[in-house]
């Protein structure tokens, strides 16, 4: 069986605020949902199925679908950290391929920014369950920490250098400039990256993706449904994820789950990364995007600094326009989840509805990949492509 | 309890996986055993009961050199005073995530030996840390 082309995404919405105190998580959920509801012209009435993970209130899709009154004949509650939106938009599309779901919703909300979480910099306090916990606790392991190791093995090996890892940035801010709605809204440069304060060596404060309140959320739809709605169809045409393990302490620090997941994709859809004309590639930092870029086959192995360099991300610019909300680095990272705001750009460029600045001509083809949890310990990763019809 | 050799026992880490007891009994006497595969012969990490190499049950701890070399490391620049973060890949193969202590970050490189330095954690088990050979 194939989803391919069995499912389409009819509805996008990326919530503007970056810094929502005065809401709860549940306010902005709903918030979400009707958001992406309103830009598919559909309604609450119109769900029947509902997908979310472990960002919603109660960490399961109960207590939303009860907030909403959702009328459900399939749920999903994948908890599989950033990445967990992209794969629900596989896990949608197969259930609408299916039959047990018409028109199925996604929603991602919160507010670590308003709460002040350190999310980069402070060490997870986690509890036993988690079998690796007891052998890496003490060890006050930190996301930028592990990044930080993950970039300079991937220097050490490949050559890949500061400067490099900075394109990625400022290929995002350039992207930024043109998003009112974008945490960082200013044009920086490689030298601006490059003399910014070490966090984690070599990993830079302009390195690392913003810490944001907010959310977004998706609807995708049987085709026939798609047809019927007054917005452009982009159907999905490939999915693809895996969990890349900790390989039972054989672990390369320079390859990603992308390696699996983007071959999966690619592989459903029928087409290569040439044939990619926008890709939103998660970025929490910026060497997650070249290592990305090299597991999706966008260039070989090792060559992803090289290929990130000289502006070659850039909408207009480069050779792959990627991330041209700005991204992670720049536009939003709601929850600490970048998975839905990939999905959501990737369907703004295959709409022609990306700010006319950055707008990819005739984009045909667009791919969104990422990660869950921390790479570099097990971690998740999804790869899913779409088409405009 | 009073004994640091019997401190582990206490600490729930520990004690909410009692199949790996022998490994923080040892580490109290600062051996670090490795789970290894009597089948296909490869120690991994963490220890678990079931080979994650090769699937099989046939497991026994086997003591480890407690000598490796730094597979990749960084410095947590935020935290006051600040630590070292690193992989370290075991002579007997298998890739821990630790820290280097007793050394500059300055001074170290990838590639660089070390060897196991046994130290409490927080909650009372002996972690295996790392420093310059």
């Amino acid at each position: 069986m194939t989803i391919k082309g069995q499912a389409c995404v009819v509805g996008a919405y990326e919530h503007p605020t970056r810094l929502a105190p005065d809401k709860s998580v549940a306010q902005l959920h709903a918030e979400c949902a009707a958001g992406a509801l309103a830009d598919a012209g559909l309604t609450l009435a119109d769900v029947d199925g509902y997908f979310c993970a472990g960002d919603a209130p109660g960490m399961a899709p109960m207590w939303m679908a009860d907030y909403l009154n959702l009328k459900l004949s399939w749920f999903n509650g994948t908890e599989a950290g950033g990445c967990s939106y992209l794969a629900h938009v596989g896990h949608a599309a197969a259930a609408i391929a299916a039959g047990k779901c018409s028109v199925a919703l996604i929603t991602l909300a919160g507010k670590p920014r308003s709460a002040g979480q350190a999310t980069g910099t402070a060490p997870r306090a986690l509890g036993p369950d988690r079998p690796e916990v007891p052998w890496e606790s003490s060890f006050r392991w930190t996301v930028a920490g592990v990044y930080g190791l993950m970039a300079q093995r991937h220097m050490h090996e490949y050559g890949t250098t500061p400067e490099q890892m900075a394109w990625v940035k400022v290929a995002a801010s350039q992207h930024a400039q043109h998003n009112p709605n974008a945490l960082l809204r200013k044009v920086v440069t490689v030298d601006d990256v490059v003399s910014s304060p070490l966090i984690s060596d070599p990993i830079r404060r302009l390195d690392c993706c913003v810490i944001t309140d907010g959310g977004g959320a998706i609807v995708l739809a049987k085709p026939e449904i798609a047809r019927s709605l007054a917005r452009p169809v982009v159907k999905v045409v490939g999915c693809g994820e895996t969990i890349a393990t900790n390989l039972g302490g054989y672990v390369d620090l320079t390859r990603t789950g992308a390696e699996r997941s983007g071959a999966s994709a690619f592989a459903e859809a029928g087409i290569r990364p040439a044939d990619i004309d926008y890709a939103s590639v998660y970025d929490n930092f910026t060497i997650m995007v070249i290592m990305q870029l090299e597991d999706l086959g966008f260039c070989a192995k090792g060559e992803g600094g090289r290929f990130v360099a000289d502006g070659n991300l850039i909408s207009g610019v480069g050779r792959l326009p990627w991330n041209t909300d700005g991204g992670g680095l720049c536009n939003n990272h709601p929850m600490n989840r970048g998975g839905i705001t990939k999905a959501i750009e990737a369907v703004r460029q295959l709409r022609g509805e990306a700010h006319p600045a950055v707008q990819v001509p005739d984009c045909r083809f667009a791919l969104a990949s990422g990660p869950g949890l921390v790479v570099g310990g097990g971690h998740n990763h999804a790869t899913v492509i779409f088409e405009r019809e | 309890m009073s004994d640091a050799s019997s401190a582990w026992k206490d600490d729930p880490f520990a004690a909410a996986y009692p199949e790996t007891a022998e490994f923080w009994d040892a580490a109290a006497r600062g051996r670090l055993l490795l789970r290894t595969c009597s089948d296909c012969g490869k120690a991994h990490w963490y220890p678990r009961v079931i080979c994650p190499l090769c699937g099989s049950a046939n497991l026994r701890w086997a003591e480890a050199s407690g000598r490796g070399t730094i597979y990749a490391f960084t410095v947590a620049r935020k935290a006051e005073p600040t630590y070292i973060l690193a992989y370290v890949t075991l002579a007997e193969g298998p890739r821990l995530m630790t820290n280097i202590v007793d050394a500059r970050f300055e001074d170290l490189r990838i590639g660089q030996e070390v060897s196991v330095r046994f130290q409490p954690a927080a909650e009372g088990r002996m972690m295996p840390f790392f420093a310059p050979a």
